[in-house]
């Protein structure tokens, strides 16, 4: 049972077959050696990633002082890559996880990275309470309508009729609208691009990383291995095709009317912006003013630009 | 010198608000929690009590989120603390794991009721000793703590903060309905007579590190959010770095590293209470309120003459195996006796470390009520024979 195989030096090196890190300007966000990536070619997932590292420098957000929350999946996978704090919770918690770290440095900026089926299925209540208490939190969710990482298997976006490795037949269940049950659980600021979208996608987490309060971003992306190829959508270029051809931008449509179905016009855009006092906000105003309580650290401020 | 958080002073208590005054004493900044009777009242004292120190206490949707929350907390540096019961115990198993995997420390407290399902909601139990244990998936090592008054509950929960602090693990307070809502003699000593052992934390300013390279004593220096480390933590198997590595050689690194620091350090860890050891020939073993009744037992028993011990379990895991092997192997000491409200649990182990040198015997009682002294005696007559 004493068996010592701490004393053997560590099993990775941590740099090594890394050449060439450094030379283009967001390797900085990247963890050194951890490329590469361990998605499928073709998948979205890449593409929103790297919004997110441009959002991060075209924001001019510190990376000591931004941490990324991901739970299970294709998508939590991005976690390990960032040059940041980043922390790969289990299924599904990734956001109270987060709401922890969050009330205990309200310093940091805290963003979740994580997939539809993580962040809507099994962790579909502790999405709707956040969103709720108006936890300051930005979630940035990737919706490719399935299980990516277990191999293709339908979820709570998958479209009705569409299949699956879990609905050979078609589905035949009603799918979530992210954009509708966000506004209803009261997000602050709820948003949603493609994959083609990239400037859009990139100007959208900045936004939502400086808005205070709860906000929630939904990224539609191409998962060419596991939805795409069950459903004879084409390759991800068929699918940018499909996303250019198909997508309207706006910012007025009712965000119950944005529903996703199997054959859409996507409806992108900003639908929801509005200010209301966070969850730190109140605690503060309505309970430790009350309690005697002293003052806790600032929150970040709402900046713009 | 007196502290909002250290009510210094001779109260009037129950054991839950006893352990709330216990966090609140060790520090304990973040209180994530979910109502569940017989635990309820834990929580509603962190409500009126983190907001007077600066301190944050959440409701959580479930005990899921709660145990979540406080793991992130923890991460970010603060004493964090939840309380449940059973069923809250069960959904609480998920990131137990987790905070065992990310080696960060959070405190649990359960007080036990009746079960299996909704059970006894207001009604003791002791049968959450082996979930508690082996609970999650997979191998890992916790500490849990058995207070049997209001008193321990408030020291036990000071200790279980430092314990947790130390070796980067969850620590669970394994009370039970009684014991917390017995309300009894709390003295709370003085903010400087109560030891804080803080984290062994990675000095900020080198970014030439290993996040969980460990320490002589195989626990890694604490990493936290926000310092500029710019850590990586998974729940997947990783390695020193904190990098996902799915091989056997990492999986066997990392996972004998997580049970050999408790293992190794059993001694500094387990706690018991001794009494009328000298000449016993019958060894009655006991934890949280069963040990209470044990105790009226023993000195029944040894007002009639039979030479009958006690061995308290203060400490419930890591388990004290050494002891129990020590005294089986002595010639006078006949049987064990554990009693327990629970269809036979601890006394598992207990017949395990015997090894056969000494009889086992369960007095096992269902639960929803304490057993009455006259239960047990008649138990351990049968065995003195």
């Amino acid at each position: 049972m004493k068996q010592r195989l701490i004393d053997a030096p560590p099993v990775t090196e941590r740099t090594g077959w890394c050449e060439g890190h450094g030379d283009h300007p967001l390797d900085r966000f990247l963890k050194e050696g951890r490329i590469p990536h361990i998605w499928c070619s073709g998948c979205g997932i890449g593409i929103v990633f790297t919004a997110f590292l441009k959002a991060l420098e075209k924001g001019g957000f510190s990376t000591d002082k931004t941490v990324v929350v991901s739970g299970i999946g294709c998508s939590g996978r991005a976690a390990g890559y960032l040059n940041l704090d980043t922390y790969h919770t289990t299924h599904g918690r990734a956001i109270p996880f987060a709401t922890g770290l969050k009330l205990a440095r309200p310093d940091l900026k805290v963003v979740v990275f994580s997939g539809d089926g993580d962040l809507f299925a099994i962790g579909g209540n502790h999405i709707i309470h956040a969103a709720r208490r108006n936890v300051d939190l930005t979630i940035l969710c990737i919706n490719n309508f399935n299980y990516g990482m277990t191999g293709g298997q339908g979820g709570p976006t998958t479209p009705l009729e569409a299949r699956t490795t879990t609905t050979p037949y078609g589905c035949a269940e009603h799918p979530f609208n992210l954009i509708y049950m966000a506004k209803a659980s009261g997000a602050v600021y709820v948003a949603r691009w493609t994959a083609l979208h990239t400037h859009e996608l990139r100007g959208a987490i900045v936004a939502a990383m400086n808005k205070r309060g709860f906000s929630f971003i939904e990224a539609v992306t191409p998962c060419p291995t596991g939805y795409a190829r069950r459903n004879k959508l084409g390759s991800t270029l068929d699918l940018m095709r499909h996303f250019r051809d198909n997508s309207f931008i706006t910012d007025e449509l009712d965000p119950e009317k944005t529903a996703l179905p199997f054959n859409p016009k996507i409806a992108v855009g900003t639908f929801v912006d509005i200010e209301k006092p966070t969850f730190l906000d109140m605690y503060e105003s309505c309970i430790v003013s009350k309690a005697g309580g002293p003052k806790r650290k600032k929150q970040n401020r709402n900046r713009r630009g | 010198m007196t502290s909002k958080a250290v009510l210094t002073g001779t109260h009037f208590m129950s054991g839950d608000d006893a352990c709330a005054e216990g966090g609140m004493a060790a520090g304990c900044s973040f209180f994530a929690g979910y109502p569940i009777t017989p635990a309820t009242e834990v929580a509603e004292r962190m409500a009126r009590r983190l907001p007077q120190v600066g301190g944050v206490y959440i409701q959580m949707e479930d005990e899921l989120a709660s145990m979540a929350a406080i793991i992130g907390a923890s991460s970010a540096g603060s004493r964090a603390m939840t309380a449940t019961s059973g069923p809250g115990f069960s959904l609480m198993m998920e990131n137990i794991g987790l905070a065992a995997m990310l080696e960060v420390p959070v405190v649990l407290v359960n007080i036990m009721r009746g079960g299996p399902s909704t059970g006894l909601p207001t009604l003791v139990g002791q049968q959450d000793v082996m979930q508690a244990r082996w609970g999650s998936h997979g191998d890992y090592e916790i500490i849990a703590l058995s207070p049997s008054s209001p008193q321990e509950s408030f020291l036990l929960t000071v200790d279980a903060f430092n314990l947790a602090d130390h070796f980067r693990v969850p620590v669970m307070i394994l009370s039970d309905e009684i014991v917390g809502h017995m309300t009894e003699k709390v003295v709370i000593p003085k903010k400087e007579e109560i030891k804080i052992v803080p984290r062994s934390k990675l000095k900020s300013g080198s970014r030439d590190f290993i996040p969980y390279y460990p320490d002589r004593n195989d626990i890694p220096p604490m990493v936290l959010a926000g310092e500029g480390f710019h850590l990586h933590a998974t729940g997947l198997t990783h390695d020193e770095y904190g990098y996902p590595l799915i091989t056997p050689e990492a999986q066997e690194r990392l996972v004998q590293r997580l049970v050999r620091k408790i293992r190794d350090h059993t001694a500094e860890i387990i706690r018991t209470e001794e009494l009328y050891m000298e000449d016993a020939e019958v060894i009655v073993i006991s934890y949280g309120c069963s040990a209470r009744t044990s105790q009226e037992v023993v000195e029944i028993a040894r007002e009639r003459g039979m030479k009958v011990g006690l061995l308290r379990l203060i400490t419930l895991w890591p388990f004290a195996e050494s002891r129990i092997r020590e005294l089986a192997s002595l010639k006078r000491v006949k049987a064990f006796v554990v009693a327990e409200i629970n269809c036979g649990q601890m006394v598992y182990e207990v017949e395990r470390c015997a090894g056969g040198k000494a009889e086992t015997v369960l007095a096992g009682f269902m639960g929803g009520r304490i057993f009455t002294p006259e239960e047990l005696f008649c138990i351990i007559e049968e065995v003195t024979g």
